[in-house]
């Protein structure tokens, strides 16, 4: 099973990185772009016997280690 | 006295700290690997600055998982003073010992200048020393020293008197300008519930003598001895716990 991890500020938290991005792409000329926000992306090749399983383990990574609950959220996406 | 500072792979302030305690404070010192598993009978511990574990996902992130990490909780759980400057206040983040998180600079900027800070309290090991709201010129080198935590925790530690060092100018205003990251609040240090633990941004350690510039720093170390000389019975009630 692969196991996506998206891990991103949460909205309320100022993303400076992100920030400067976009004025970087509004450089270029780029003005649709209205926000960005910056995260770090996790594959994990995950031995499961069942999706829910494999997002199951996924989870708990996350919360325990791959995200900062203080400042970060996650999105995950599970394919067998 | 003894302290111990922590050696994790990637810190590089770790000498600066032995020097500042053993050879200009006088007091008994001693590096510890990080995969030690006993802090040899120190009664401070340091967690120095650096890039332990590389930064690698978060600052600080790993190095909680470094096996001396469960002597430095429980230390700090039965009331021993910890103090941890630069990385090592994001690592005591990391680790729970501290509440809240750190965010890249404000401006993006690895900010490596002599800032001022105002000591908030003197109530902890490392302030006890110090005038009320003595001002410090002392030196930051970090690019993840913003400070951020919810509203709602910034304003418990507000309320029990938590945040120990703020960035202010040099007359000890506490302005935008003065404030090198963007920290909330502008702090630079916090305390724990039970004030043992400190963390904080800026190196005293760096400040200890005038040849580098600035002595100001050493109060922070000066502050243990006193701290301890007058509460010793904090000191032996940690050290009896770590024995068991």
């Amino acid at each position: 099973m692969r196991a996506r991890v998206f891990v991103t500020l949460k909205p309320s938290v100022f993303d400076p990185q992100g920030t400067t991005v976009a004025e970087a792409l509004h450089t270029l000329g780029y003005g649709a772009v209205k926000d960005v926000r910056q995260g770090k992306y996790f594959e994990l090749d995950i031995d499961a016997g069942t999706t829910d399983e494999a997002r199951r383990l996924a989870a708990e990574a996350a919360d325990k280690l791959l995200a900062n609950p203080v400042i970060e959220s996650y999105r995950i996406e599970v394919t067998a | 006295m003894k302290f111990a500072v922590i050696v994790f792979p990637g810190s590089n302030c770790d000498h600066d700290a032995y020097h500042a305690v053993k050879h200009v404070l006088g007091e008994d010192a001693e590096l510890i690997w990080h995969k030690d598993r006993s802090l040899r009978g120190a009664d401070a511990v340091i967690l120095p600055g650096g890039f332990a574990h590389g930064d690698y996902l978060r600052t600080g992130a790993i190095a909680r998982f470094s096996p001396i990490m469960q002597e430095v909780k429980a230390f700090a759980a039965a009331g021993g003073p910890v103090l941890g400057i630069c990385n090592g206040f994001q690592i005591l983040l990391e680790a729970g010992l501290l509440p809240g998180a750190m965010l890249r600079n404000r401006g993006l900027h690895f900010r490596c200048e002599h800032v001022h800070v105002r000591v908030e309290h003197t109530d902890t090991p490392f302030t006890a020393a110090a005038a009320p709201r003595q001002i410090l010129r002392i030196p930051i080198a970090h690019g993840e020293g913003n400070y951020y935590a919810e509203p709602e925790v910034i304003e418990r530690l507000e309320r029990n008197r938590q945040v120990i060092f703020r960035y202010v100018t040099a007359s000890g205003e506490e302005t935008e300008a003065a404030n090198p990251n963007g920290s909330i609040h502008n702090i630079a240090g916090i305390t724990n519930e039970t004030r043992n633990v400190v963390g904080l941004m800026p190196h005293p350690e760096r400040a200890c003598e005038p040849a580098v510039g600035s002595a100001d720093g050493l109060v922070v170390f000066q502050s243990v001895v006193k701290a301890l000389t007058l509460a010793p019975a904090a000191v032996s009630a940690a050290a009896s716990v770590l024995e068991k």
